[in-house]
């Protein structure tokens, strides 16, 4: 293999073991250089500590990793060097302002001070917090926070960047905002690896998920495929009255055939379905005079993915494989 | 935000991240908890306002009936303050240090091309210039009361001096008490219940002559009394002089208090450098 072809990010049989508690299990992966790799998985599944090993932060039991073409145990300097780390709770000093903890993490890595102030500056003006730069960051908004947070794992440019569940806690909004700065980020040629939640977040950046239960590999693959293993999208309706639950079932059965009808909740899931078929729904619920409460298309959730990939629920994989 | 899709965020042809030098690396952070330090003066109430009160609560509500004969009490007590404020940069440290990884900051810096000693060292660096605000604080009180460096420049200063040492040595049992412990509530519950006692089972802030035996015996070998008494010495305070018979760390307050700071941080440094990189390694 070429130097230029060497994966930025490579994982070989990674193993942590916590007593008798194997919290990764036989990891392995690599991730070319510029891309974005996703690891995804419920909570427990061992992201964090994948991200640990690979961060220098946890020595694994057994396996080895490289980040940036530096072993993570034979020469941590080298890959601390190389790479930022967002972790999963925003880790910046609260009472020091933005700009500050900018350049503590700055003087830190080593740069020259006059490269510290500029760079403090421009990552600052290119992450919407000029206004905000000389404001401690207790005073900041949750999103703003991720966003200082993500700069000041970027003040010394690392060639790889981890972020560990970077949008946990976002508003929706704050979400976006920050995927559009990991895009920024990727064209400018940085290797992503990001742990998540949350399938469209890895739809959204990812171009290879891997998919962690257990700490094991269970699935890996482009979002595409991951998605056409776990079903396509499904319609959603929610009548509003009781009465009309029936009709409402009847004439969705007309356009998309095989439905699920919960009475209770007055709750009718068609499968797959495109806008379209939404549009045209939403067209003859209008003409019967059926009232609705919500109509929408309902994504692939994580839990889907288990179920398609596992056969039942995140939740029940972890209650039924918890160690002794 | 959308600068951020149009342009690019980093400019590569930047100087690359080599390290700092240790020195800059420790600079940086001690300043970092001087940041702390301003940003909430508050955080200085424990080496400040509280011997303050100290000085006042023991001097015109107890010192009436705290007979130390002959001698003017409010002078004689200072040392005494002095000595447990150095005591509690223990407490400064481990609740700092504690803070700094149940945050995840001491994770972020470890993951940054430092020394991981420049944590430690920046921290203890930090609690003695604390500490050393509180020392400040109560000389000059110590002025309004009566109290004077009255052996000379040089004892003077070794008396600051001593301060200083076992600051140092306090600063290894801040270390591993903020290292062990799994909370602030937990490091705080802990201080409050060893290190508060101890300096007060000394001569801080009575004489231990009128003690009983068994408690005098432990009094007068407390570190704290050492030191006490080595300021008391070195700073002419009226009333310093001990009995003849009392034990050699009494009679040698000096070497005494060196003793004692080197035993403590050879005993406890190892224990407390444990203790960090246990919690701080997984």
């Amino acid at each position: 293999m070429s130097a230029q072809e060497a994966p930025v990010i490579e994982a070989v049989g990674l193993v942590k073991r916590f007593g008798d508690f194997t919290a990764v299990d036989d990891v392995s992966f690599e991730v070319p250089k510029g891309s974005v790799f996703g690891l995804l998985g419920p909570n427990g599944a061992g992201k964090t500590t994948i991200v640990r090993m690979m961060t220098t932060l946890a020595i694994p039991t057994r396996g080895s990793a490289r980040v940036a073409g530096h072993d993570v145990v034979t020469e941590p300097e080298a890959v601390r060097a190389s790479m930022g780390l967002t972790a999963q709770s925003a880790t910046v000093d609260d009472l020091l302002t933005g700009r500050e903890n900018l350049r503590l993490i700055g003087d830190l890595y080593g740069l020259p001070r006059k490269v510290v102030r500029s760079r403090a500056d421009e990552l600052l003006e290119r992450f919407s917090l000029d206004e905000s730069g000389d404001k401690v960051v207790k005073d900041y908004s949750g999103g703003m926070r991720r966003r200082i947070d993500l700069a000041v794992s970027l003040i010394a440019a690392p060639a790889v960047l981890f972020l560990d569940e970077p949008t946990t806690g976002l508003d929706p909004r704050s979400r976006v905002e920050l995927w559009d700065v990991l895009r920024g980020l990727v064209r400018d040629g940085t290797t992503l690896l990001l742990t998540t939640q949350y399938l469209d977040e890895a739809d959204q950046l990812a171009d290879t998920i891997v998919v962690i239960d257990h700490g094991r590999i269970i699935a890996q693959g482009t979002p595409l495929e991951l998605k056409d293993q776990s079903g396509a999208a499904s319609l959603v309706v929610t009548v509003s009255r009781h009465d009309q639950v029936q009709q409402a079932a009847a004439l969705l059965r007309g356009v998309v055939g095989d439905i699920h009808v919960d009475a209770d909740a007055r709750k009718l899931t068609a499968p797959a379905g495109d806008v379209a078929a939404l549009a045209s729904i939403a067209g003859r619920l209008d003409e019967a005079g059926i009232d609705v409460d919500d109509l929408g298309m309902q994504r692939p959730s994580l839990d889907d993915v288990f179920l398609a990939l596992t056969g039942h629920k995140a939740e029940e994989t972890t209650n039924e494989e918890v160690p002794a | 935000m959308s600068a951020v899709t149009q342009t690019a965020v980093l400019d590569r042809t930047a100087p690359r991240p080599t390290g700092a030098g240790q020195v800059r690396q420790i600079l940086t952070l001690v300043r970092r908890n001087l940041t702390h330090i301003k940003r909430q003066p508050e955080m200085l109430t424990d080496v400040t306002i509280q011997p303050v009160m100290f000085v006042l609560l023991f001097a015109y509500v107890f010192g009436g009936s705290i007979n130390v004969p002959g001698v003017d009490y409010k002078p004689w007590l200072l040392p005494g303050i002095m000595a447990q404020t150095i005591a509690f940069s223990a407490f400064i440290v481990a609740i700092g240090l504690n803070t700094d990884i149940g945050k995840g900051m001491v994770d972020r810096l470890r993951s940054l091309p430092i020394r991981r000693s420049s944590i430690l060292v920046s921290r203890s660096i930090a609690a003695l210039i604390h500490s050393s605000i509180g020392v400040a604080v109560m000389s000059v009180t110590g002025l309004f009361i009566g109290w004077r460096v009255g052996e000379g420049v040089l004892r003077g200063l070794l008396g600051y001096g001593l301060l200083l040492l076992f600051g140092f040595a306090m600063i290894w049992v801040g270390i591993l008490v903020g290292s062990a412990m799994r909370s602030v509530e937990a490091v705080n519950g802990l201080m409050f219940t060893t290190i508060f006692p101890i300096t007060f089972l000394s001569n801080a802030f009575a004489r231990t002559d009128v003690m009983p035996s068994w408690l005098r015996t432990m009094a007068e070998w407390n570190p704290i009394s050492a030191l006490t008494q080595a300021l008391r010495d070195n700073w002419g305070v009226a009333g310093a002089a001990v009995r003849a018979d009392a034990p050699w760390p009494l009679q040698n307050p000096e070497l005494a208090t060196i003793i004692w700071s080197l035993a403590i941080t050879a005993l406890i440094a190892p224990l407390a450098l444990r203790a960090f990189n246990n919690r701080t390694t997984d």
